[in-house]
């Protein structure tokens, strides 16, 4: 089924020729290019990422196999390997050493998003050090251990580079290993650990996630979460280390869903044998040809494809029952604005204790927002302090649901749907006003004018009566109005509108003109003295 | 203005329980309009032990003057009596029915002058009034009872009823607010409020039998699904009779016999007034009150239970044709009980946090009635604690009276008015209406004159109703 499909490879991937017996693909993860190079770089190299418009192709002689190719930042400078000691520039320039280290290694990693290389040490391969490179020095950071399942004896390398990746998650850099096997009783499956590697200070194992089954795996990062694919069975896991396990020991993890294989892909055919009105090829995913980089990138080299994998939302929704925990993960994701919105309409269709906790969730994260930009325009306002650095401004995330988009997205067709008893529609909108309430924020007037609307279309009085009697409905100029008007089906209304124009008027010494018996007029005008006259 | 009477000392005014009613009867004059059938048309007398042609006679007596009196008058018949020595109150609540009431002078010495005490009039026909609105809680309509079985059923429920009811009658502690029979709603901040709904509709939900809900908290109301009109017999139901009968077991000492018996539930302190008393035990039986409340068409017959946790109580109406088992209470109690008990201690909390912030300038310097014909609300910081047995009243009986007669002024017009009256002793009285609101001041302030007077019921208007509007 489509509509369970959480993962999806791109739709517009980087194409490139295909490896073969004459064209050898190469990757360059900081960049993120694909060299093909054919017959050593004679009939040609074709550089191709996915922010460039087009390739860049050239030649070089062929001078032996290439081991590896790697352009600059923006193509400058050209890097070639082709023993495993020397690297060679084709253009004359001039090398300087900045800094050099002495180690025994046995394998590394790094990570260009944080300029961070990983060396694994000592016999077992298990010691890792770590340093980072920041503006043009390299220092080193703290050595940590990974927790090996079982201890060789004797001691020989257990930790493979395949077994180890890098990835930013939610700011955070940690390192993640894929333990095979776990050294708790009774437990056969593979876990990913995961260790937080902070620039200063020591790294420490932070989560455990679950993949409860063996096999072949491999990891990317997409939206903050960690996606494992399983190679036999053809799915993937997503996790989500901030998603808090009530029944798990603290930060062990379980997949956030259960696990599904990556939405099936086309390969649209080109080339000139093919005929329009072919149907695309089904790609076939979870391949032993594809590999895998982080974060979120795979690349079948014998189809000639780069995909950024990528997260779809809207499946998850039918997913997880449990609506709060769906909205803990869906509050956390970057585009999760109209899927959210079409959670919380779904939820008008249940029970109010899940339409209760949906609001609560979102209005948390509102909430969080508003604050920030309270303090942001507190700091602006009192002008630039003395040294600490310019404060940023929050930004408005795609979780931040305010109550205009509730209004025009949930609540207002909402409370026109047929067939819902009308009690249940004021007790939707009361859920919404609380959970607003609850989190100190104003509610705007609209959401009230919506609610008196609704009581009075369904004959509702002396429920209004008694939300106004306890101003549950804020006292507003504009409600006062709109009580005014209602007088004619409802003549209560006029002491209520009364009442609360005197005290929405209250702070700026306003008069009211008592309306006339005969023309049933209304007016206010502010002014300076505080004494009240009436006619009529 | 002033009767003399034995017990006017300032202060405290405790009314003991005397009887209080002569007679009271109820009679139908078609059902026997012919000689010798007389008997037939009294469906009810009190006292039963009076002779039977007594009876008659008094019946025959009230029959003739309201047909007399109809000659002069044809919408509004006679409505009291004034005798040298009595009183006598007729109401017609349905058609052709009339209820009649004689109640006892108080023992005062006869004296030469008679002052019209306008204000009894309409105190005791409130009362009246609200006799039947009792009855027909509990019974439904006369005509209702004539449908199903006749004369003999109706006749058998207003005896089962007035029989107990008029015994709870105290007419002398009846005052101004019998007039009003409004409602005493408790103060509360939007978001406790708001938490109360949300509890309320997550009910109705769960239990979807459940058809009406009102929320009370310390004998105030809070939330009423309800029309105003079923929900103010309820509630001078629920706190004259069946909130003080549990009240007193719960303020008894920990070792008395009337201590409830505590279920042994640690999860909640929620339990049943009525219905079930112990949940636990499967073999005791038990029902829940039925009442009578208005639909569009017509009435209703409903379940009724109350609900209670600590000083919160809940009241579910669910329709009298569904039978309420035993497991359909331990549902309620287990969901109900937790969360009434959270609420209730909510709520406290909250009253308590406001109290301390509004601080002494909100207590009552003022002794005032304030009363809003729109929602039934009432305030009275003159009446301490109005129970089915005592009153206390700290303002003296002769000034309620003026009080009266001014709400009497009142009702003659539909216009705003403001009457001030300076009492014979060093008393003001300020009578206030501003649509369909009244609100009644007593100042001690002897040598104040009518300007300053006026301030400080502007004052007063200033505090303690900030946020209504009255008209100067």
């Amino acid at each position: 089924m489509s509509e369970e499909h959480y993962l999806e490879l791109c739709e517009n991937p980087v194409q490139f020729e295909h490896a073969s017996s004459v064209n050898n693909v190469f990757f360059d993860e900081a960049n993120k290019q694909v060299f093909a190079v054919r017959s050593g770089g004679a009939t040609g190299v074709v550089v191709k990422g996915p922010d460039d418009k087009s390739s860049v192709a050239f030649r070089m002689d062929d001078k032996g196999e290439v081991k590896c190719i790697k352009f600059s930042i923006g193509n400058k400078i050209l890097a070639v390997q082709r023993t495993s000691k020397s690297v060679v520039f084709p253009d004359k320039r001039s090398l300087k050493l900045l800094k050099s280290q002495s180690i025994n290694v046995n394998w590394y990693q790094y990570c260009p998003e944080t300029a961070v290389i990983l060396l694994s040490t000592t016999v077992q391969g298990n010691i890792l050090q770590p340093f980072a490179f920041r503006s043009g020095t390299m220092s080193k950071m703290s050595k940590f251990e990974i927790e090996l399942p079982v201890v060789p004896k004797p001691a020989k390398l257990s930790l493979s580079e395949r077994d180890i990746a890098m990835a930013t998650i939610y700011g955070q850099l940690h390192v993640m290993y894929l333990k095979h096997h776990s050294r708790t009783a009774n437990s056969t499956s593979a876990e990913v650990v995961l260790y937080h590697l902070p620039r200063e200070g020591a790294c420490k194992k932070s989560h455990v996630l679950k993949l409860n089954t063996t096999g072949k795996f491999a990891l990317n990062i997409v939206d903050n979460l960690v996606v494992v694919h399983h190679q036999s069975s053809q799915t993937s896991l997503i996790f989500d280390i901030k998603l808090k396990e009530p029944d798990c020991a603290v930060n062990t993890h379980q997949p956030v869903l259960p696990a599904r294989s990556i939405h099936p892909y086309r390969i649209p055919l080109s080339g000139p044998a093919v005929v329009p009105s072919q149907p695309p090829v089904p790609c076939q995913l979870y391949s032993s040809s594809w590999s895998v980089f982080q974060p979120d990138i795979i690349i079948s080299a014998s189809e000639g494809y780069l995909w950024y994998l990528q997260v779809k939302l809207p499946p998850t929704v039918n997913l997880l029952q449990d609506k709060g925990k769906l909205m803990d993960f869906l509050l956390r994701r970057r585009d999760c604005k109209m899927v959210i919105l079409s959670v919380c309409s779904q939820s008008t269709r249940g029970v109010l204790p899940v339409v209760a906790t949906v609001f609560d969730k979102l209005n948390q994260v509102y909430k969080e927002y508003l604050e920030a930009e309270q303090s942001y325009t507190v700091a602006m306002e009192s002008g630039p302090s003395r040294g600490s650095a310019a404060q940023k401004r929050p930004v408005r995330t795609q979780a931040v649901i305010d109550q205009s988009d509730m209004y025009t997205h949930v609540l207002s067709s909402f409370t026109e749907r047929k067939g819902v008893s009308h009690k249940f529609i004021i007790a939707v909108l009361m859920e919404y006003i609380r959970s607003l309430n609850q989190f100190q924020i104003t509610v705007q007037h609209y959401l009230y004018e919506l609610v008196i609307k609704t009581l009075v279309q369904h004959n509702l009085f002396y429920m209004l009566h008694q939300f106004l009697q306890y101003h549950v409905l804020s006292d507003s100029k504009p409600l006062a109005c709109l009580l005014l008007s209602l007088e004619s089906t409802y003549p209560p209304a006029h002491q209520l509108s009364l009442d609360m124009l005197k005290v929405s008027l209250a702070r700026c010494s306003s008069q009211i003109t008592v309306p006339s018996l005969e023309t049933r007029c209304c007016s206010t005008r502010c002014s300076g003295r505080s004494s009240r006259e009436t006619s009529g | 203005m002033l009767m003399i009477s034995p017990r006017m000392a300032s202060g405290m005014q405790e009314k003991q329980y005397t009887p209080s009613l002569l007679s009271f009867f109820i009679y139908n004059p078609t059902f026997g309009p012919r000689e010798g059938e007389e008997e037939k048309k009294i469906l009810f007398y009190h006292p039963s032990e009076v002779e039977k042609n007594e009876k008659i006679r008094n019946v025959g007596l009230c029959e003739a003057i309201v047909q007399f009196t109809r000659t002069f008058c044809p919408t509004k018949p006679a409505k009291s009596l004034h005798t040298q020595k009595n009183r006598q109150f007729f109401f017609e609540p349905e058609d052709n029915f009339w209820i009649v009431m004689k109640p006892n002078k108080d023992g005062k010495p006869p004296t030469i002058e008679y002052q019209e005490e306008e204000i009894l009039d309409t105190v005791y026909g409130a009362v009246v009034r609200q006799c039947y609105s009792m009855y027909k809680l509990f019974n439904g309509t006369f005509g209702r009872a004539m449908e199903a079985g006749g004369v003999e059923l109706l006749t058998q429920k207003l005896e089962k009823f007035f029989y107990r009811y008029l015994q709870t009658l105290h007419l002398q502690s009846c005052d101004l607010l019998d007039v009003f029979g409004g409602i005493s709603f408790f103060p509360l901040d939007k978001m406790t409020y708001l938490k109360i709904q949300s509890f309320v509709n997550k009910v109705e939900e769960s239990l979807s039998l459940i058809k009406y809900t009102a929320f009370l908290y310390n004998d105030q109301l809070i939330w009423s699904g309800l029309e105003q009109d079923d929900m103010r017999i309820l509630y001078k139901y629920l706190t004259t009779s069946l909130f003080p009968r549990h009240s007193e077991p719960e303020l008894a000492g920990r070792d008395s016999p009337l201590r409830p018996e505590v279920a042994g539930n640690l999860l909640h302190y929620g339990r049943f007034l009525t219905g079930p008393t112990n949940l636990k035990d499967p073999e005791a039986k038990f029902r829940f009150p039925k009442i009578f409340v208005s639909t569009g068409d017509g009435y209703e017959e409903l379940h009724l239970i109350v609900y209670k946790a600590m000083s919160a109580a809940a009241c579910f109406m669910i329709s009298a044709s569904v039978e309420l088992t035993r497991e359909f209470c331990e549902q309620l109690d287990g969901l109900v009980g937790p969360q009434l008990t959270l609420l209730a201690s909510d709520i406290c909390e909250q009253f308590t946090i406001n109290r301390r912030i509004s601080g002494p300038e909100k207590e009552p310097q003022f002794k005032f009635i304030y009363f809003n014909h729109m929602n039934l609300a009432e305030k009275s910081t003159i009446h301490m604690r109005k129970t089915a047995s005592v009153c206390l009243t700290s303002v003296h009986p002769d000034l309620m009276k003026i009080l009266g007669d001014i709400n009497c002024d009142f009702a003659r017009v539909d216009e705003d008015e403001e009457i001030i009256v300076k009492a014979m002793t060093d008393y003001w009285v300020v009578g206030k209406k501003s649509d369909q609101r009244e609100l009644y001041v007593i100042l001690n302030q002897k040598n104040a004159n009518l300007i300053e007077v006026n301030e400080e019921v502007k004052r007063l208007c200033a505090t303690q109703f900030n946020n209504i509007f009255f008209l100067d």
